[in-house]
């Protein structure tokens, strides 16, 4: 535990002592809730469609697939017709893509930001090693299995995968929403304790409350 | 004190109007930015699905009363600001509930939604916010300052402060418009008008790529959806004040739509041309360009 996250006393300017524990006052512990679709069917079509149709991407590209990303907003794949976009706060996005490898120190950083995006919320796994662990399945500082630590909906494969398979990997994840299946945040809620359990096995400086937010 | 209580569901109408006319021109404008990038860019409804999709999130988290206040502020200053000045000259229907002295009250409503948002964004503790809080405030206030003296400008030639006297004025063909008749009004509130649409060179409070994304970093779900029904009818209704004070006002729906795309394009227009300034230069370049115009305005009426 790192000392400035330790339980202290503090003196501020106006010479008043108060005591801050920053794990409990930074973050809310309340762990995630299962919520099920509450509406009629007619009304959760309308929402699944819309939320398929304004796809919101958290930009945080966590490996080296990051790059065939950026050419989906130029003229050339544009990738803003099909209602994609990137927003640069997990609070508003929608959708997490894992952009390749993913070492144990971003991973702390990708369950931060994943668990600060709000119910629904996708993950897309891009490129081979996040679904095997790739060329860097021997690796002693990556994760293999993406899905041992978030709830993926969907893989693209390849190494990497051009722009047009994410921008066809896009249009299955729309298909999926549309279904009604992209249900990973409540996934993730109700088999929270193992994945907790797994990511707490690979991540060994845990210096942060089980759930952020 | 005898008030219309007809004048309700018309006011409803209106903003019901402006709404929906917001939504489909920033996607228009957007569309066009995009072509000016050689993209096709969004659809032109995807405003509506993006609201929709924001309203049916199921879970949203809150950091207190003011977070929640934020929005409502800001949507409140849209709203107000679009109410209480006539938004169809001589329409008894679209006039809604302006009175002798509503060019005061326009100009604070200007203001208003962003020091609401202000607080909001204060509240939600992010350090983003803060700083993009901090750098909004400054660069609206530099860019308020020159339309304030046009403002005053104005009311002094017309010797009125009511927004329908200034409309009346300027009847009876284009060369009426404060356009010509004082143009170095107009030239300063234009300039002050490019600072306070949040587009380039001047949106370096919002844009994702500068400190992402400033003051709305922490709003999401419903609170982000307030949001985006507040940057459909603010920026209609600040460019009907400009149209009202400077360009003849509008008779009609048809009229006010032409002459709030065409404003609303010359924004966009050298926001595609020109690159995005940051806070301290865009101060300088308001001090520079635009203030003494606004001085030199009222000086000459």
């Amino acid at each position: 535990m790192k000392p400035e996250l330790m339980k202290r006393m503090v003196k501020g300017p106006d010479g008043l002592e108060f005591e801050v524990e920053p794990l409990r006052d930074y973050y809310c512990e309340a762990p995630p809730t299962v919520m099920p679709a509450a509406y009629g069917k007619i009304v959760e079509d309308l929402f699944n469609w819309a939320r398929s149709e304004s796809i919101w991407i958290l930009g945080f590209g966590t490996g080296c697939g990051a790059i065939e990303m950026r050419p989906l907003m130029t003229p050339r794949f544009d990738a803003y017709r099909y209602g994609v976009q990137w927003r640069p706060t997990p609070r508003q996005a929608n959708l997490f893509i894992i952009s390749g490898y993913l070492s144990t120190k971003t991973l702390k950083r990708a369950i931060r930001a994943y668990e600060q995006m709000q119910n629904p919320k996708y993950v897309i796994g891009l490129g081979s090693c996040t679904i095997n662990g790739g060329m860097y399945w021997d690796s002693y500082n990556t994760i293999k299995r993406l899905d041992d630590y978030l709830p993926v909906d969907l893989y693209i494969a390849g190494c990497m995968p051009r722009p047009e398979a994410l921008l066809a990997g896009f249009m299955d994840l729309k298909k999926l929403i549309r279904a009604g299946n992209g249900e990973g945040a409540n996934q993730y809620a109700e088999n929270f304790a193992w994945y907790k359990e797994n990511q707490k096995r690979v991540i060994h400086d845990w210096d942060m409350p089980d759930y952020n937010w | 004190m005898d008030f219309d209580w007809m004048k309700i569901p018309y006011a409803f109408l209106t903003v019901f109007i402006v709404v929906n006319y917001g939504f489909l021109m920033t996607a228009l404008i957007q569309k066009i930015g995009a072509r000016a990038g050689r993209r096709y860019g969004i659809p032109i409804w995807q405003n509506y699905i993006d609201m929709i999709k924001n309203y049916s999130l199921r879970s949203s988290i809150t950091h207190g009363v003011m977070f929640y206040l934020g929005p409502v502020f800001r949507l409140s200053g849209g709203v107000g600001l679009l109410l209480f000045v006539p938004t169809i000259y001589g329409s008894y229907m679209f006039s809604n509930f302006s009175f002798a002295g509503d060019l005061i009250l326009a100009l604070y409503f200007v203001f208003f939604g962003t020091l609401g948002m202000a607080l909001g964004a204060g509240e939600s503790g992010h350090p983003h916010a803060a700083i993009g809080v901090s750098r909004g405030l400054s660069q609206v206030s530099m860019a308020e300052l020159p339309f304030a003296m046009a403002v005053f400008s104005v009311a002094l030639q017309y010797q009125t402060l009511s927004v329908t006297d200034i409309v009346a004025a300027q009847q009876g063909g284009m060369l009426h418009w404060t356009l010509f008749t004082n143009p170095i009004a107009v030239t300063a509130a234009m300039l002050s008008f490019l600072g306070s649409m949040m587009r380039p060179p001047f949106d370096v409070v919002i844009a994702p790529q500068e400190i992402p994304i400033g003051p709305p970093t922490e709003y999401h779900s419903s609170y982000l959806a307030v949001m985006q029904t507040n940057r459909a009818i603010f920026p209609v209704a600040k460019i009907v004040i400009y149209m009202n004070l400077f360009f003849g006002g509008a008779t009609g729906w048809p009229e006010l739509f032409l002459k709030v795309f065409l404003l609303y394009l010359f924004s966009a227009f050298v926001g595609v041309c020109f690159p995005r300034f940051r806070v301290e230069q865009s101060v300088r370049w308001f001090l520079v360009w635009a203030v003494p115009l606004g001085i030199l305005s009222i000086m000459v009426v």
